[in-house]
């Protein structure tokens, strides 16, 4: 039907090669985790709210509470340890569930100003582009916790120095898993103006039922059905990993669980982004 | 693949939820060609963007870029493809060449090749002085140039561009327009782009008409223009949304 231009003068726009190369994806990580890096830079406020809200947590919420609630020694502490050590790791995790779902807020303001497009339109596999987002996301998140962890250092919460470096793989867990949940839960929101709801029934109710702020034995003896939530919520896990990676150990039964549910997030995400199968193509709103 | 149409389109249809956005529509855009995809609002053109362009993908029918399936193949039907889509896709707080920089590195593009890249496409949109600026800082015709510019980054053989001049004062429309064409005649590259704006169209243009979901007519503007038996394409557009039903130019493909 069109008129189609002789073929002597398409030469000037040569064919690209077949298949992408090593390189490339690692140039579409790599620039992925730069733009997740410039965003974060250009947004300070973030980086300042992410660090003053466990501050005030440890500074005053753990400082007053220190009289009050005594933690035994329980693993994989070897001593009596201060309240305001004891929810360090829980606190390190809350930076990231933060993160996480900052990350899915971004992620709904992306698609409602158009930009995540630019994203589903690289020829690079769709899962690839999503793990890159959950990459750049999850690096994000860990220069914030080593940034509390220096200022916690500075009031006195000295876990072993080593534990600074074996904390390293279970904060890229802890945030692959919180990251996954945060883009999953982006492809459900419509509006951002929905994101409220996330606050009120997803990270309030994972922290508080959680491991973060006190030992389970001691949910347990108070509120038996509490525990049973406490031991459903993924981020119990998350906090464990990291609270025994901190202290040069590996709780495995916590890494399994953060490594199953980072891969039924993740998949969710995927399927949710899949422009077959999931919800974005179904309402039309990529 | 090397005979394949620049964009094939095979009885695609869409719908969202009950509400059909597109039904058994069919149309080829040839290599080297500049292609108008008119129709109103509503139409079901971004459907169309959206379906070729893969963010989502279509109940029924088949897309190919270049003989690639969007489906079975999508990196190769993508990598061949530029896209502008209608709603402003810069980031507003990055410069205009770290917008480029980032699409490139979308595409697998390295960096030294992204600048050389960024810097020809931002010097033939007349924008080469921009590339420090926030995107936030230029006008609407300026950032549509850069869209225009980060599309072609990656040497895409077909442009897609999705009411590329809605909302530009006529100076820019027009910019944009002899940008495009100049780009098939100097480069060979296919250009379709959507419009509901007919004073755009030229006679040698081939235009594609949609409304309501459906190809009513298919072909080059002179033709579509005569076999309606009006003096330009504004009528021939009117007579056919008017008479759906016998208004056929040539049968969609």
């Amino acid at each position: 039907m069109t008129t189609p231009v002789a073929t002597s003068e398409l030469h000037r726009l040569e064919e690209p090669r077949r298949g992408f190369s090593l390189g490339q994806y690692l140039t579409c990580l790599m620039g992925v985790v730069w733009r997740e890096g410039l965003r974060f830079l250009h947004q300070r406020e973030r980086f300042i709210s992410a660090l003053v809200r466990p501050l005030v947590w440890l500074l005053i919420f753990a400082a007053g509470f220190r009289s009050v609630l005594g933690v035994s020694i329980i693993p994989p502490y070897d001593t009596y340890v201060l309240y305001e050590e004891y929810i360090t790791p829980g606190l390190v995790a809350m930076i990231q569930l933060f993160n996480g779902m900052q990350s899915s807020l971004s992620m709904v303001y992306d698609r409602e100003m158009g930009n995540m497009r630019i994203l589903l339109v690289s020829p690079l596999p769709r899962w690839f582009i999503l793990v890159s987002k959950l990459m750049a996301g999850t690096a994000v998140s860990v220069i914030q916790v080593y940034a509390y962890l220096l200022i916690a250092w500075l009031w006195g919460i000295e876990p072993p120095k080593l534990g600074y470096v074996t904390v390293l793989p279970a904060l890229v867990m802890s945030g692959m898993m919180l990251g996954a949940l945060g883009m999953l839960l982006s492809s459900m929101i419509k509006q951002l103006e929905n994101f409220a709801g996330v606050m009120n029934f997803v990270i309030f109710p994972m922290f508080f039922a959680s491991s973060a702020l006190y030992p389970l034995w001691r949910v347990q003896e108070t509120s038996p059905i509490l525990y049973v939530i406490c031991q459903l919520n993924p981020f119990t896990y998350a906090v464990e990993l990291i609270r025994f990676a901190l202290y040069c150990q590996v709780d495995w039964k916590s890494l399994g669980i953060v490594f199953g549910c980072t891969a039924v997030f993740l998949a969710g995400a995927l399927i949710a982004y899949d422009p077959s199968k999931g919800l974005i193509g179904r309402r039309g709103a990529a | 693949m090397s005979c394949a149409p620049a964009l094939l389109i095979e009885h695609v249809t869409h719908a969202y939820g009950e509400r059909v956005a597109l039904d058994d529509v069919s149309f080829t855009v040839a290599r080297g060609s500049c292609t108008a995809l008119l129709g109103l609002n509503g139409a079901g053109k971004t459907t169309l963007f959206s379906l070729v362009t893969r963010l989502f993908a279509a109940r029924r029918g088949r897309i190919s870029v270049f003989g690639f399936d969007i489906d079975r193949d999508p990196g190769e039907a993508l990598r061949r493809l530029g896209v502008v889509f209608q709603a402003r896709t810069l980031d507003l707080d990055l410069s205009v060449a770290q917008n480029l920089r980032y699409h490139a590195a979308l595409h697998g593009l390295g960096r030294r090749e992204a600048t050389a890249r960024g810097a020809e496409m931002l010097a033939r949109m007349e924008l080469s002085g921009r590339a420090g600026e926030k995107a936030r800082h230029l006008s609407g015709g300026q950032m549509r140039r850069v869209e225009i510019a980060r599309a072609l980054l990656h040497a895409p053989r077909l442009l897609v561009l999705d009411e590329p001049t809605v909302g530009l004062d006529i100076n820019s429309r027009a910019g944009i327009l002899r940008h495009l064409r100049a780009l098939v005649a100097q480069t060979g590259l296919t250009v379709l782009w959507a419009t509901h704006l007919l004073d755009e169209v030229e006679p040698t243009d081939e235009v594609v008409v949609l409304h309501k979901g459906r190809i009513l007519a298919t072909g080059s503007a002179q033709v579509v223009i005569a076999a309606q038996g009006k003096k330009d394409i504004g009528g021939a557009f009117s007579a056919l949304i008017a008479e759906p039903a016998t208004a056929d130019a040539e049968s969609p493909q």
